[in-house]
C-alpha cells in the first residue's frame, strides 16, 4: 500500500519538557526545604528515639523470639488472603459502576468510608455475633473482616486510576475490535490499572500487617498482637520488632513507588505517588 | 417540521464503480431511542449504498452519535432496525458486528504501542503473529505512521494518534467505517490534513462509512452525501452541493453555510417580492401562501452596487480570500451579508451607501419573520 501525504511533523511529545521546566521543577524554594525538613523531623525522631531504645544488638533477637515466625506466617497468610479477596470484589465492582452505574459513585463512596467511622471494637462483635460457626474458629473469619476494612482505601486507588482512563471509549474501541469483556479486562483494563491495583494491593497488605484490634478481639496471634503481648516481657525487643514491622512496610511502598514508576515511564501514565500511599496508610492508625 | 428528504435521499447506485465492490449496503429503518424523558431518535431511517461515505451533519443533541452507536451495536434501539447487506444485526453485539469505528477522544490504548493498537483487532481474529505485525505495519505504513510502529499513545501527537485510531479500525477490513468526530480534538492545519487522509484511505478501500460531525465543512468535504439532523430525525439528505444550493427547509438553510434573512411578502402566485424584486419560492411555505415572510439568500446570491442613496449602509468588510463579506444594515435594522469579490471590493468602506438587490430568478426559501 502506498503511503499517503503525512500530516506534518507531530507538535511536541507530551512527556518531552522543556529544560526550564525541568529546571524549574529541580530546583525547589526554599522554604519548600525549610518545611520538608520541620516534616522528617518530625517523622525521624520518634523513629530514632525507638532505634536508642531498643539498640542494635536487639534486632538479631526478634527472629528468635518464640510465635514471632508463626504471626509473621499469619499476618502474611492473612494479608494475601485478604489483597486477593479485595481485589476481586473491588476490581469488577469499581469499573462496573463507572461503566454503567456513575451516578452511584457518591453512594459508593459513603457506604466504602463506613468502616472507618464504625469503632472497631463495634465492627467485630457484629461480626462475631452473625458470623456463621464454620469461620468462627478460623482465621479466614478475620480475613473478611480485613476485606471490610481495606474497602475504603482499595476503592479510593481504584476510582482514581479509573477516573484517569477514558473507560467507556476504551471499552468500546475494544469491542468494536471483536474483544469480549473477559479479554477487554484482561488486556486493556487492567494493564492500564496496573498502578492504581498496585496501590491498593500495599495499602491492604499494610492495613493486615499493621491491624491490632480485630485480631485481639477475635484471639489470633498476629504480628502486631504479638508484639504488643511480647511488650510486656521485653520492651526493647519488642520495639525492635515494631521498627522491624515499620521497614518491611516501607519497603512495600518503595517497591510499588518503583513499578508504578517504571510502567508509567513505559505508558506514559500516572505514577503511585509515595507521599499519598503513605498518608492513606498513616490514616489508618489501627 | 416534518421530514423533506429530497429525491437525492435515496442512496446513490454504487457511484465511482469498482472501488466500491468492497462496501455493504447499511439500511436504517425507523429508529427510535429514548432516554428518560428526552427522545434522541424519533423514527431515522437511512440508506447507504456500498462504499459510499455518508456524513450526518447537526447540532449537539439532534441524535446523530446514538444513531452510529446503536449501528455499531454500543446502544439499542427502542423500535426500528438495522441490517448490513439485508442481514438484521439488531441482535448482533458490537464485538461481532466487523464494524470498526474511530472516537472523538483518544481512544488508543494507552499500553500498548502503534503497533500493538493497529493489530488488537487481528489478534482478536487469531491472526498469526507474523502475519498480524505485517498487516498491522502496512496499516501504519498506509496512514504515513512507518516509523512509528514502537511508540506509545503517549508519545504520539493527537493528529497521529488518530491515525493509528483509523488504521486500528482499518485493519479489521470492516464491514462499515464509523467515524465519531473523529477531527474535532485536532487544531485546524492538522484536522485539514487528516480530512484529506481519511477520504483519500475510505475512496481507495470503498469502505462503507459513516461520519457524525457538528462541522458542516467537514461534511461538505468529505462525505458523498449529507444528511443534516434535527431532533432525531434527518431533515435532509443529499449531495453536498445540492444540500447547500437547494436546502429542503429554513433549519437545513441556516444550518449549512451562512443564510441571510430578508423581509418579504407573498405574492400567492408562489412568489415573494424582496428588495423591489419578485422571486419564485421553493419548499414549504406558509399554507395561505400569503402574508410576510423572511427570505432566506445565501451572501452570494445578493448584489451590492455602490450607489449614493441607496437602500443600506456598509458596517463592516472581512476579507476572506478570494471573496471579501461586506455587512450591510438595511432599513428596518435588517443586516445582510454579501460576498464580492475582493478585488472589487475596496470601494465597499464601512459608512459607504450601497444598493442592494436580488438579481436573477433563483427560487428562495421563505421561512416565518422573527
Amino acid at each position: 500500500m502506498a503511503a499517503v501525504t503525512d500530516a506534518g511533523p507531530a507538535s511536541p511529545p507530551a512527556r518531552v519538557a522543556s529544560a526550564p521546566a525541568a529546571r524549574r521543577r529541580r530546583s525547589l524554594p526554599v522554604w519548600r526545604w525549610i518545611i520538608l525538613l520541620g516534616a522528617g523531623i518530625y517523622f525521624l525522631i520518634p523513629l530514632y528515639a525507638a532505634l536508642r531504645f531498643s539498640g542494635f544488638g536487639t534486632f538479631g533477637q526478634v527472629f528468635s523470639q518464640t510465635g514471632f515466625s508463626d504471626a509473621l506466617i499469619l499476618s502474611v497468610k492473612l494479608a494475601l488472603v485478604t489483597t486477593v479477596l479485595t481485589l476481586v470484589l473491588m476490581v469488577p465492582t469499581t469499573i462496573y459502576v463507572h461503566l454503567r452505574l456513575p451516578r452511584i459513585r457518591p453512594l459508593l463512596e459513603s457506604i466504602t468510608i463506613l468502616p472507618i467511622v464504625i469503632p472497631p471494637v463495634v465492627l467485630i462483635l457484629g461480626v462475631l455475633d452473625v458470623s456463621p460457626p464454620s469461620l468462627k474458629g478460623t482465621p479466614y473469619l478475620l480475613a473478611l473482616v480485613y476485606v471490610i476494612l481495606a474497602m475504603p482505601f482499595a476503592y479510593r486507588s481504584l476510582d482514581a486510576g479509573l477516573r484517569s482512563l477514558d473507560l467507556k471509549t476504551l471499552v468500546d474501541a475494544s469491542n468494536s475490535l471483536g474483544a469480549g469483556w473477559p479479554v477487554t479486562l484482561w488486556r486493556v483494563i487492567l494493564p492500564n490499572l496496573r498502578t492504581a491495583v498496585l496501590s491498593a494491593t500495599v495499602l491492604t497488605v499494610a492495613l493486615v500487617l499493621g491491624e491490632f484490634t480485630m485480631a485481639s478481639l477475635d484471639q489470633y496471634q498476629t504480628f502486631p498482637v504479638w508484639i504488643v503481648n511480647f511488650d510486656q516481657t521485653s520492651g526493647p525487643v519488642s520495639v525492635a520488632a515494631s521498627l522491624f514491622a515499620l521497614f518491611v512496610t516501607w519497603i512495600f511502598l518503595l517497591a510499588i513507588t518503583m513499578m508504578g514508576g517504571r510502567t508509567a515511564r513505559r505508558i506514559g501514565g500516572g505514577q503511585v505517588d509515595l507521599v499519598s500511599v503513605a498518608h492513606q496508610e498513616t490514616g489508618d492508625s489501627r | 417540521m416534518t421530514a423533506n428528504v429530497t429525491k437525492a435521499a435515496g442512496p446513490p447506485q454504487a457511484p465511482g464503480g469498482a472501488r466500491h465492490e468492497a462496501g455493504v449496503r447499511v439500511v436504517i429503518s425507523q429508529l427510535t431511542r429514548t432516554f428518560g424523558s428526552l427522545r434522541a431518535l424519533d423514527g431515522l431511517s437511512l440508506e447507504m449504498a456500498p462504499g459510499e461515505f455518508v456524513a450526518l451533519l447537526g447540532p449537539s443533541g439532534c441524535g446523530k452519535t446514538t444513531a452510529l452507536r446503536i449501528l455499531a451495536g454500543f446502544e439499542t434501539a427502542d423500535s426500528g432496525s438495522v441490517t448490513v447487506n439485508g442481514a438484521d444485526v439488531s441482535p448482533v453485539p458490537a464485538a461481532r458486528r466487523d464494524m470498526g469505528m474511530v472516537f472523538q477522544s483518544y481512544s488508543l490504548f494507552p499500553n500498548m504501542s502503534a503497533l500493538d493498537n493497529v493489530g488488537f483487532g487481528l489478534r482478536m481474529r487469531r491472526l498469526p503473529t507474523a502475519e498480524r505485525r505485517q498487516r498491522a505495519a502496512e496499516l501504519l505504513d498506509m496512514v504515513g505512521l512507518t516509523g512509528h510502529a514502537r511508540h506509545y499513545p503517549h508519545q504520539l501527537s493527537g493528529g497521529q494518534q488518530q491515525r493509528v485510531a483509523l488504521a486500528r479500525a482499518l485493519a479489521i477490513e470492516p464491514k462499515v467505517l464509523l467515524l465519531d468526530e473523529p477531527l474535532s480534538a485536532l487544531d485546524a492545519k492538522v484536522r485539514l490534513q487528516l480530512r484529506e487522509q481519511i477520504r483519500s484511505v475510505q475512496q481507495r478501500l470503498g469502505t462503507t462509512t459513516l461520519f457524525v460531525t457538528h462541522d458542516q465543512e467537514e461534511a461538505l468535504s468529505m462525505a458523498d452525501r449529507v444528511g443534516v439532523m434535527k431532533d432525531g430525525k434527518l431533515e435532509q439528505i443529499a449531495v453536498p452541493d445540492q444540500l447547500y444550493a437547494r436546502p429542503a427547509t429554513a433549519f437545513v438553510a441556516e444550518f449549512v453555510g451562512t443564510m441571510n434573512r430578508i423581509p418579504g411578502e407573498l405574492s400567492g402566485t408562489g412568489q415573494v417580492r424582496a428588495l423591489d424584486t419578485l422571486v419564485p419560492v421553493h419548499g414549504e411555505r406558509p399554507a395561505d401562501g400569503t402574508g410576510t415572510v423572511d427570505v432566506l439568500v445565501r451572501p452570494e446570491g445578493l448584489k451590492i452596487d455602490a450607489v449614493p442613496g441607496g437602500n443600506g449602509i456598509v458596517t463592516d468588510r472581512a476579507f476572506l480570500g478570494s471573496v471579501s463579506r461586506i455587512s450591510v444594515r438595511l432599513s428596518g435594522d435588517v443586516t445582510v451579508k454579501v460576498d464580492h469579490p475582493s478585488a472589487a471590493a475596496g470601494q465597499f468602506a464601512p459608512g459607504e451607501s450601497v444598493q442592494i438587490s436580488l438579481p436573477g430568478a433563483a427560487p428562495v426559501l421563505v421561512t416565518q419573520r422573527r
